[in-house]
């Protein structure tokens, strides 16, 4: 009798396997697809969304109470996984009736601008300048609802920073870094003196230059200019040169990164305001954080996205109400304060709540504040291109075989010139 | 001789002998029992090569015309390039980069992996207790989800705060750049690979070893064969045609390798020179990280044809062993019945 148990729980286990395989097979089209049955299709909206957007439960009530319109909402765990299911679908149904977009791949889904529905008119003068140029295309419309945007700041540990004889006061470490070359200055003296690294990666500190310059690899008529754009030569010196020495490791995001911010083995970030969340969910227990209101050389933006309305969506008046909504600056206060994605709206950058917002996590700094101060300090607009993730992404490698010691300076430059050369 | 010389006897003889029983056609029923016999095998075969047809054939049919073409996928229009698609592949370094490292992680995970797992076959295969709380357990890794295991045995390979450099750190070895050294993140990935597969094998291997025939071994002890002269004696012959089995499986499984890779880092794209990027990440990262389809469905063609080769070469391989074992009669079908038919006409001739 046990036998037969096993022997029918195996049958039962491999029956189980073999569905998971065939359905693994087809679960990219599911998600969204699914949802599109749902009783009448006036009463429901799909919202497709991806990390934290701040689109809380209690927020898309609140829509529902006002419209009478229910919204599902499905979340990708990760931007790229949102790219990926966005461009599998796009023009050809399936997506969902809201869908928001990164501005990293933002440029490849305006060639298909005419695939989606613009905003109306009356809604123009809503975001900052820059965040709607980017969103306009050639025939002059706006065709994305701006969400957030990353003003970049400088995050550090106000702990480590007194261990190495450095100021902590908020106000006192934002006058450290006028220029990247003071920047490097103290983060060489910081290396010096602890024989610890000052900064959390290199490849964020390419970010940071990138986000500042007006052309990085492409012009916006598509002309290639990744190999002989100076400014890029000039980035990718300054971080090898001086960015390396005092790195603690090479990209973000790896297993290695996230254990060294709780175990304080650096002491500073750049740090737009989505990285806050990102900083105290992963070092609840670290109480040095804290935020100066500074970046070298001005301001850059690294991040933010919009919400777009596919224009084959069963119903995409309602849609335009939702995204609409979603961006009302008000409703975007709201989803700063339960995410911290800061608002690219004109009226919200202005109004009480995000202006009087603080931190508890960063020693109550006050990130509203902080915010829009940064926001005011950017004064260009990186055009990013359709290819910019990959050239982006290649010179990121490069940057990473000189910190492995698997390339010299040169040899990793040339490699990448000879990668690009293939796109 | 006999047999030779009886044939021409028995083919003149047929004329002359009455009429043999044709079965004629009658009725209908009797028509459809006759098609009832040749085709329903047809019939009951039809529904896996239907199948077959629209989700495998069309699809591959589909990504040859596209491999030609420089797709947009958006859009659903394309361009035709002839042969441009396949000339890019080819030039690209990274493409050959990937083929090195296919093969040397299909290596680095194959070979110890049917090692281990004709070991532990044979562990299995001996009398003890609980056999089948034993048999279950060697499986437990092949139902955990790949993308689970990568995370965990992500978080032991990391190159600082990982849980193997920490142990090596204890017992006096330098740590391990996993993430850096090519050699290093192909054993890394290839543990993954063989965490996963060996319990699989295992069981196969297994099952084959329970086939053999008890007697053999008995008759091994008594002529005082030991228990490892037994088993390559024994075991091992016995195992062949399972084993050639496993390795084909194995074989295409190990160029198609992509979960393992995919979750070693944190983007998935395999490194920053490369390190362990593989045919099938290549292919997903040029589909759906640069969205060119023409390329990617090209590279597909490829990979496919290095499969086919492969298969080809195994199969050769299959046959010769197979028959060197000499399970399989040299003769054809036809000769072999032609054969035993002059036997038994010999016996009744000689018992006449």
């Amino acid at each position: 009798m046990k036998t037969r148990a096993l022997r029918r729980t195996t049958a039962l286990l491999a029956g189980v396997a073999t569905t998971a395989i065939v359905l693994a097979g087809c679960a990219g089209g599911g998600d969204a697809a699914s949802n599109d049955g749902d009783g009448d299709a006036t009463a429901t909206l799909t919202l497709a969304t991806f990390n934290d957007m701040g689109y809380s439960d209690e927020l898309l009530a609140e829509f529902t109470e006002e419209t009478g319109i229910k919204v599902v909402h499905n979340k990708a765990a990760t931007s790229n996984d949102a790219r990926a299911n966005f461009f599998q679908k796009l023009g050809k149904g399936g997506l969902a009736d809201v869908e928001a977009v990164e501005v990293d791949w933002f440029t490849e889904m305006m060639k298909y601008s005419d695939l989606v529905v613009p905003v109306p008119d009356d809604l123009k003068g809503r975001w900052l300048d820059w965040k709607e140029a980017a969103a306009t295309d050639a025939d002059g419309n706006l065709v994305a609802y701006g969400t957030d945007m990353g003003p970049q700041s400088i995050c550090y540990r106000a702990d480590l920073f007194e261990a190495a004889g450095l100021p902590t006061d908020r106000a006192e470490v934002a006058e450290l870094f006028p220029t990247w070359d003071a920047f490097f200055q103290v983060g060489s003296e910081y290396v010096e003196k602890t024989g610890t690294p000052f900064i959390d990666s290199a490849n964020s500190l390419l970010q940071g230059f990138v986000n500042q310059l007006e052309l990085a690899y492409e012009e916006p008529d598509g002309t290639i200019i990744a190999a002989e754009n100076p400014d890029i030569r000039a980035a990718y010196d300054q971080v090898i040169d001086n960015g390396l020495p005092i790195s603690a490791f090479a990209g973000q995001w790896s297993d290695d990164w996230y254990a060294a911010m709780a175990g304080g083995e650096f002491a500073a970030m750049l740090c737009p305001p989505w990285m806050h969340g990102i900083i105290a969910g992963e070092a609840p227990e670290v109480e040095g954080w804290d935020i100066a209101n500074a970046f070298p050389e001005g301001g850059g933006n690294w991040g933010g996205s919009y919400l777009v309305v596919p224009a084959d969506g069963k119903n995409t008046e309602a849609a335009q109400k939702l995204a609409d909504w979603l961006t009302a600056p008000e409703n975007q206060i709201k989803a700063f304060e339960n995410a911290g994605t800061f608002p690219s709206q004109v009226e919200a950058q202005d109004s009480d709540a995000v202006t009087s917002y603080t931190n508890e996590y960063f020693n109550g700094a006050p990130t509203g504040q902080i915010g829009i101060d940064r926001a005011n300090a950017i004064e260009v607009s990186t055009y990013k291109g359709e290819k910019y993730f990959q050239y982006h992404d290649a010179l990121q490698n490069a940057i990473t075989r000189v910190f492995d010691g698997l390339e010299d300076k040169e040899t990793a430059w040339n490699t990448w010139l000879t990668e690009i050369s293939g796109f | 001789m006999t047999a030779t010389e009886s044939r021409p006897q028995t083919r003149a003889a047929a004329p002359a002998a009455p009429p043999p029983r044709q079965p004629r056609v009658i009725s209908f029923s009797h028509r459809l029992s006759r098609w009832d016999l040749k085709v329903s095998p047809y019939l009951y075969i039809s529904p896996f090569f239907i199948m077959f047809a629209i989700v495998g054939l069309f699809p591959i049919a589909y990504t040859a015309v596209i491999s030609f073409m420089d797709w947009d996928l958006v859009r659903n229009s394309g361009e035709f390039v002839g042969f441009d698609q396949y000339v890019w592949i080819l030039t690209q370094p990274h493409f050959w980069t990937a083929l090195r490292n296919t093969f040397s992680i299909f290596v680095l995970s194959s070979v110890p992996q049917l090692l281990l797992a004709i070991f532990i076959a044979s562990v299995l295969d001996r009398n003890i207790r609980a056999k089948t709380f034993w048999r279950m357990s060697v499986l437990v890794p092949y139902v955990v989800a790949p993308v689970a295991v990568g995370l965990i045995f992500n978080a032991m390979f990391a190159d600082k705060s990982g849980l193997i450099n920490s142990w090596l750190q204890l017992i006096g070895i330098s740590a391990i750049p996993w993430h850096v050294e090519p050699f290093w993140s192909h054993v890394a990935i290839a543990t993954m690979v063989n965490y996963r597969w060996v319990g699989y094998n295992t069981l196969i291997l297994l099952a084959a070893m329970q086939a053999v025939n008890r007697d053999f071994y008995e008759a091994a002890t008594v002529d005082g064969a030991g228990p490892i002269r037994q088993f390559f004696s024994i075991t091992m012959p016995s195992l062949k045609p399972t084993l050639i089995f496993v390795i084909i499986t194995s074989t295409i499984g190990g160029l198609q390798i992509f979960d393992e890779p995919r979750v070693f880092d944190q983007f998935g794209r395999g490194g920053s020179a490369q390190q362990w990027l593989t045919i099938t990440l290549y292919l997903y990262d040029i589909g759906w990280g640069q969205w060119n389809f023409g390329r990617a469905a090209a590279m597909a063609w490829i990979l496919f044809i290095i499969i086919l080769g492969i298969g080809l070469l195994n199969l050769l391989l299959t046959r010769t062993l197979v028959r060197d074992e000499g399970l399989r009669s040299e003769l054809s079908k036809r000769e072999q019945k032609r054969a035993a038919r002059a036997t038994k006409k010999t016996v009744k001739e000689s018992q006449r």
